[in-house]
């Protein structure tokens, strides 16, 4: 129920994202989210992949820094509320989380996703899960 | 296994004697067929007949790079230009080549030296000995071939570049022996592992490494990313190329061909001689040589010499690693500052590569520090906070040893040019 997110370091130079995206668009490789967060000289995009493992090799290969991080994806629901209903579970089972972004969908959806950064991802995925909320796997994001 | 056992072994009453005797024939002929040495002597006061003993070596005066430039290109030849079978030159960055020449007998000791230097790293006829030094007039190729060939090992004349063939080549044709600079054995080290081999799949067994200083932390990266034994090989084109000295198994200093070469160690700004143990520059009388014989050459390697017993059973005075070049040290805000001392800082985290660029400029009339430095793979990138804060690390770790601080700024693995032979890690905008 883990996904495997792939995290790559962007020096702050002219032209490194755009050139990361053209990387992607050679090897036919589509992002399902992105998140960027950065600092003074650098920046860290994150993204989601149909085959991370392989997504990575090729970044390495084309000169970029990348490492694989486990992160969750909750069933969240577009409305008020929707994202205090999942983070109140993490907080009353004392786990923190490091960051968080979401997979947003169109006026007519109900629900989106979220993606998760945890310390312990398999406690996360429990302790969620018995809450009622739904986890996704990889292959079932869009 | 010991090359020459008479000459790697002599006790050193034997050894003053045949320098002495050397020295003498190589005062005599400088003196007969080198007009600029003439004037220099005469300048000086000094005839070759003033040369009675060993001790008489400090009377006479130094030699410059710069008497080499201005005598360009065969003015500081001792041997008629028909004798002269190889020329070499030495890159010069600014201005024209120094020229160098060798007759028949001078390729002779040169291989004699480099056979030795490979006997220390374990070498013998069965070696397969992969020359990945540039090949041209630079004197690392030809020099390590000319000895590896004398020797009676295999020679693979790779010269330098083309990294992904030197790993496949290395691999097949099962080289024991890689020869090259230490900063492209750190290259090679690198594709060996991204070619997902592993150290234990090629043959090798010893490197021999110079013509640029390196440090032990280098060593042990290049050690463990080929594992093998790394040798330091020394030598400059000017004295006759790589071969002038090398360590031996025991790693404490290299072992100076003293039958060939009498060092001294002077004080750079007085020109006085040194004791033993003492830091100072590096200065080389070559004593067998026919083509370009240089009396008290002065190198600018800083290091010192030591006398004391080596284990190896070898009698030859060693010399330290150069600890330095009195010219590739920087003044930066008024700190000396040697790029090697900041290879002993990244040497320090496992999460950078080896490789880095310092770049020093001038800003509101202050002096500028920066450092460009690589993430190594398989370090989290995930996490920014430890990112920042890995910075700070390494800034702190400079500003501790250096005394002055650096701005760190990081790159992904495989930004930076990779370095084929010397490599350029300075870049100093300042117009000093």
């Amino acid at each position: 129920m883990y996904i495997k997110q792939i995290s790559v370091f962007l020096e702050n130079t002219t032209g490194r994202l755009a050139n990361f995206t053209r990387v992607l668009a050679d090897n036919d490789i589509s992002m399902k989210a992105l998140c960027i967060a950065d600092s003074d000289e650098f920046g860290i995009l994150r993204c989601l992949v149909d085959d991370p493992e392989e997504a990575k090799k090729i970044l390495q290969e084309n000169g970029y820094s990348a490492s694989i991080t486990e992160v969750i994806a909750v069933e969240m629901e577009s409305k008020a509320g929707g994202l205090y209903k999942i983070l109140k579970v993490l907080a009353a089972h004392d786990m923190s989380v490091d960051y968080v972004y979401s997979i947003v969908g169109t006026r007519s959806d109900e629900r989106s996703v979220i993606i998760i950064k945890v310390e312990d991802p398999k406690k996360a995925v429990d302790v969620l899960t018995s809450e009622g909320l739904r986890l996704f796997c990889l292959d079932e994001i869009e | 296994m010991i090359w020459n056992k008479a000459a790697e072994c002599a006790d050193r009453e034997t050894m003053d004697r045949i320098q002495l005797k050397k020295l003498q024939a190589t005062v005599k002929r400088v003196y007969q067929n080198v007009q600029p040495y003439r004037e220099k002597m005469q300048e000086a006061g000094i005839t070759p007949g003033d040369i009675q003993s060993l001790d008489d070596l400090k009377n006479l005066p130094f030699t410059n790079k710069t008497d080499l430039r201005d005598n360009y290109p065969y003015g500081m030849f001792s041997s008629h230009l028909n004798e002269i079978v190889r020329v070499h030159a030495s890159s010069g960055t600014t201005g024209k080549p120094t020229v160098v020449g060798y007759t028949r007998s001078d390729l002779e000791s040169w291989a004699e030296c480099v056979a030795r230097a490979l006997t220390m790293a374990g070498g013998d006829r069965s070696s397969v000995v992969q020359v990945a030094y540039g090949y041209g007039l630079f004197t690392g190729g030809l020099g390590a071939h000319g000895g590896a060939e004398y020797m009676g090992a295999s020679v693979i004349p790779m010269s330098s570049g083309n990294t992904k063939k030197q790993v496949m080549l290395m691999r097949d044709f099962k080289s024991t022996i890689l020869c090259c600079t230490p900063s492209y054995a750190l290259t090679i080290a690198e594709a060996v592992k991204k070619e997902g081999i592993s150290p234990d799949e090629i043959s090798l067994r010893s490197g021999v490494f110079g013509a640029e200083p390196w440090t032990p932390e280098m060593r042990t990266a290049i050690e463990k990313g080929l594992g093998i034994k790394a040798f330091d090989i020394y030598g400059l084109s000017e004295v006759m190329g790589p071969g002038v000295s090398c360590s031996c198994s025991e790693q404490n200093g290299m072992h100076i061909q003293e039958d060939y070469f009498i060092a001294e160690i002077i004080d750079p700004k007085t020109g006085e001689v040194l004791p033993d143990g003492e830091r100072g520059e590096l200065v080389f009388t070559t004593i067998g040589k026919e083509g370009i014989p240089l009396i008290r050459y002065r190198t600018h390697d800083i290091c010192y010499l030591m006398r004391d017993k080596c284990a190896c059973g070898r009698t030859t005075v060693r010399m330290s690693r150069v600890l330095g070049r009195s010219d590739d040290m920087l003044i930066i805000r008024g700190v000396n500052v040697f790029p090697s001392q900041v290879e002993t800082v990244i040497a320090k985290f496992n999460e950078l590569t080896m490789n880095y660029m310092l770049y020093v400029g001038r800003e509101n009339n202050t002096d500028t520090f920066d450092m460009d430095v690589e993430l190594a793979e398989g370090i989290e990138i995930d996490n920014i906070a430890f990112i920042e804060k890995l910075k700070t690390r390494v800034e702190h770790e400079l500003r501790t040893l250096l005394g002055i601080g650096c701005k760190v700024k990081f790159l992904s693995e495989g930004t930076l040019p990779r370095s084929e032979g010397k490599a350029v890690r300075v870049k100093d905008t300042r117009r000093l």
